[in-house]
C-alpha cells in the first residue's frame, strides 16, 4: 500500500463513482475515461507496460471516443431526468442486488483459484517480445478466433450502414459529381 | 560515453546532479529532463510561427510579418503578449469546467510523448521497452481533448468541427500505426531506442536507414501522410479550416486558451515529425560517415528542421481535401497500401537469405515493383472513370 497506489486508487473510486452519479451522459462518459486511465496506471504499476498502454490506446483512444460519439447521435445534450432512478425505487434495488451478487461471485472465484496461493515472481520478466512470441504460437488460434469475430462484427455494420437501395430509390454516391468543373 | 562534444548535455546533466543532495536525485533527474524538452520545442514552436508566416509570404510573393525587429524576427515575442492579454471570452452556455479542461487535456499528453523520442545519443529522456506503443497511446488522448472543446462550447458549429477533426484523426491512426508496424518488424523491437540502432550501420558507402529499402520509401511516404492528417496541416486541416468553415472544434475559444490549441496543434506536428526521423531517417544517425564528427542532437533537429520546411512548402502549395475525399481517400487507399507494404517488408526480410548473383537489384525490383503496381492499380481504380485533363477556367482566362 504506497502512496501512488492509493492515489490511483482514488482515481479509480472517484472517477466511477461519478460516472454513475453525475446527470450529464457526456460528463459520465468523461469521468468513465477518467477511471479507465486510472485503471491503466494501475497496471503500469505493476510494470505491465504492454497491457497497460494498450489500456490507453483502446479505451481513451476508442472506446471512450465510441461511448461519447453514441451518446451525441441517440440523444440530445439536455440531461434526461426519467432515465435515472431514483433512491428507494425498486430498479434501483435490483441494481445493487445484482452488483453485490456479481461481487460476490468474483471474490468467491478469485478465493478458490490458485492465483493468490502461488509466489510472485520478483521480477515480472515479461516483455512485449515474449507477449507477442506467446501470442503468435501458444495462443494463435484465439487470436484468429477474435480477428474472425471482429471482422465479422465490422462487416455486420457496414451491412446495417449501407443505404438500403429500394427505400431509397438509388443509390447515393459520395463524390465525383462535384468534383469536376471550375 | 564517446565525443565529449556530443554527449555535453549528458555530461551537464551528471555534473548538476552531482550537486544535489542525495534524497533529490531521483526527483532532480526527472526535472533536468523534463524541463529542457518544454523548453526546446516551446521555442521551437516560436521559430516555427515566424518561419511558416515568412514562407508562407515568400510562397504567395508578399512580405509576411516586417515589422517587429529586425526582419520581422521577434513577432512571435508580440504573438505571445497579445495572446496572453487578449480578453478570455467563455460563452455563457458553455459547459465552464470542461471548457476549461480541453486546452490542457490537449497539450499534457503531447507534452508526454516526447519523453521517449531519442533526440541525441543517449538522449532519450525515457527508454520504454514498448516506447513506441506510448508514443501512439498518448496521442490517441487529444481526440477527447478535442472534442471536450468542441462539444462543451455548447455550440452547432464547434460541435460538428469537433465530429470532423475526430472522425479523421481515428481514420488516420489506423494507417499511421500500420504504416510503423514494418519497422517494428525488421528492428524486431518497439523501443525508439532499439530502433534507432538498427538503422546505425553502412553499407556501400550509404547509411542503413530505412528510408533506403523498398518497404522504407512507401512506409515513409505513407507515415508522413497520415501524420501530416494527424497533426491537422494542409492538405488535411479540414478540421480547422479557417477560411471556409470557420475554425471548427476552437470556434469558442479565444485569448490563452486558444493559443494552447494552437500550441498543441504545432507541439504534436514536431512529435510526430521526430517520430518519422526515428522510424525512417536514421534518428539521430548522420548520413555519411565522413560527418559523424557534427553531434547527433544536431542532426535531430537539423531533420526536424527540414521536416517542417516541407510542411511548410506543403501548406502553401496544396488545396484543401473535401471532407469525403478525405475520409475516401484514407480508408480505400492508405489502409490496402499500408498492409501491402507489411506484406512486402516480410518478402524484403525473407528474401534475404536468398544466395545468386544480383540478389540485392532483384530483390529492389521485386518489392518495388509490388508497390509500384498495387499503387497503379490502386489509384486508377479509386480515380473510376474521372478523366484528369487540363484544367479549364471561364471566367479567369
Amino acid at each position: 500500500m504506497t502512496i501512488s497506489f492509493i492515489i490511483i486508487c482514488c482515481i479509480v473510486a472517484v472517477g466511477a463513482i461519478a460516472a454513475m452519479s453525475l446527470r450529464n451522459l457526456v460528463h459520465c462518459a468523461l469521468c468513465l475515461t477518467v477511471s479507465l486511465a486510472g485503471l491503466a496506471a494501475l497496471y503500469l504499476r505493476l510494470e505491465a507496460q504492454f497491457v497497460g498502454f494498450a489500456q490507453i490506446l483502446v479505451y481513451i483512444g476508442a472506446v471512450a471516443i465510441l461511448i461519447v460519439f453514441a451518446i451525441l447521435l441517440t440523444r440530445s445534450n439536455e440531461p434526461d431526468e426519467s432515465a435515472v432512478p431514483r433512491a428507494g425505487s425498486w430498479s434501483g434495488v435490483a441494481g445493487v442486488a445484482v452488483a453485490l451478487v456479481v461481487f460476490g461471485t468474483l471474490v468467491l472465484s478469485i478465493l478458490s483459484s490458485s492465483v493468490g496461493k502461488t509466489d510472485l515472481p520478483a521480477s515480472p520478466g515479461a516483455t512485449v517480445k515474449d507477449l507477442g512470441n506467446q501470442l503468435m504460437t501458444h495462443y494463435v488460434v484465439p487470436l484468429e478466433a477474435i480477428a474472425l469475430l471482429l471482422t465479422s462484427a465490422m462487416i455486420g455494420a457496414v451491412l446495417i450502414a449501407k443505404p438500403d437501395k429500394l427505400r431509397a430509390g438509388r443509390v447515393v454516391k459520395g463524390g465525383g459529381e462535384h468534383a469536376s468543373g471550375t | 560515453m564517446g565525443n565529449p562534444v556530443d554527449q555535453i548535455f549528458v555530461i551537464l546533466k551528471h555534473w548538476l546532479l552531482s550537486f544535489c543532495p542525495e534524497g533529490y536525485v531521483p526527483i532532480a533527474s526527472i526535472l533536468l529532463s523534463v524541463i529542457p524538452i518544454m523548453a526546446v520545442f516551446g521555442g521551437l514552436f516560436a521559430l516555427t510561427t515566424i518561419l511558416e508566416r515568412k514562407g508562407l509570404g515568400r510562397i504567395q510573393n508578399r512580405y509576411g510579418p516586417n515589422r517587429v525587429g529586425p526582419c520581422g524576427l521577434f513577432q512571435p515575442i508580440a504573438d505571445g503578449v497579445k495572446m496572453l492579454t487578449k480578453e478570455d471570452i467563455v460563452p455563457r452556455a458553455a459547459d465552464q469546467v470542461i471548457h476549461f479542461l480541453a486546452p490542457f487535456a490537449l497539450i499534457g499528453p503531447v507534452y508526454i510523448a516526447y519523453s521517449v523520442l531519442p533526440v541525441g545519443r543517449n538522449m532519450a529522456a525515457l527508454d520504454l521497452d514498448a516506447g513506441l506503443l506510448f508514443f501512439f497511446a498518448v496521442g490517441a488522448g487529444s481526440e477527447l481533448a478535442i472534442f471536450m472543446g468542441g462539444w462543451s462550447s455548447r455550440n452547432k458549429y464547434s460541435l460538428l468541427g469537433a465530429m470532423r477533426a475526430v472522425a479523421q484523426m481515428i481514420s488516420y491512426e489506423v494507417p499511421l500505426i500500420l504504416s510503423s508496424v514494418p519497422v517494428i518488424m525488421l528492428a524486431g523491437s518497439l523501443s525508439p531506442t532499439a530502433i534507432v540502432d538498427a538503422q546505425g550501420g553502412h553499407s556501400h558507402g550509404l547509411m542503413q536507414w530505412h528510408l533506403f529499402t523498398p518497404w522504407g520509401i512507401a512506409g515513409f511516404f505513407l507515415f508522413m501522410i497520415a501524420a501530416s492528417a494527424e497533426a491537422n496541416r494542409t492538405p488535411f486541416d479540414i478540421p480547422e479550416g479557417e477560411s471556409e468553415i470557420i475554425a471548427g472544434y476552437m470556434v469558442e475559444y479565444s485569448g490563452f486558451k486558444f493559443a494552447l490549441f494552437f500550441l498543441g496543434e504545432y507541439l504534436g506536428l514536431f512529435a510526430i515529425c521526430g517520430l518519422g526521423i526515428t522510424l525512417f531517417l536514421g534518428g539521430w544517425h548522420s548520413p555519411f560517415v565522413f560527418l559523424e564528427w557534427i553531434p547527433s542532437y544536431f542532426w535531430f533537429f537539423g531533420k526536424l528542421m527540414a521536416m517542417i520546411f516541407v510542411f511548410i512548402w506543403l501548406r502553401g502549395t496544396l488545396p484543401r481535401l473535401r471532407m469525403d475525399q478525405l475520409m475516401g481517400f484514407g480508408w480505400k487507399f492508405m489502409l490496402p497500401m499500408t498492409l501491402l507494404n507489411i506484406l512486402v517488408a516480410a518478402i524484403w526480410h525473407l528474401s534475404k537469405t536468398w544466395l545468386f548473383p544480383g540478389v540485392y537489384l532483384t530483390r529492389w525490383a521485386l518489392c518495388l515493383g509490388i508497390l509500384c503496381a498495387a499503387y497503379v492499380w490502386l489509384g486508377r481504380s479509386l480515380a473510376g472513370n474521372r478523366s484528369v485533363g487540363k484544367r479549364v477556367y471561364r471566367f479567369a482566362d
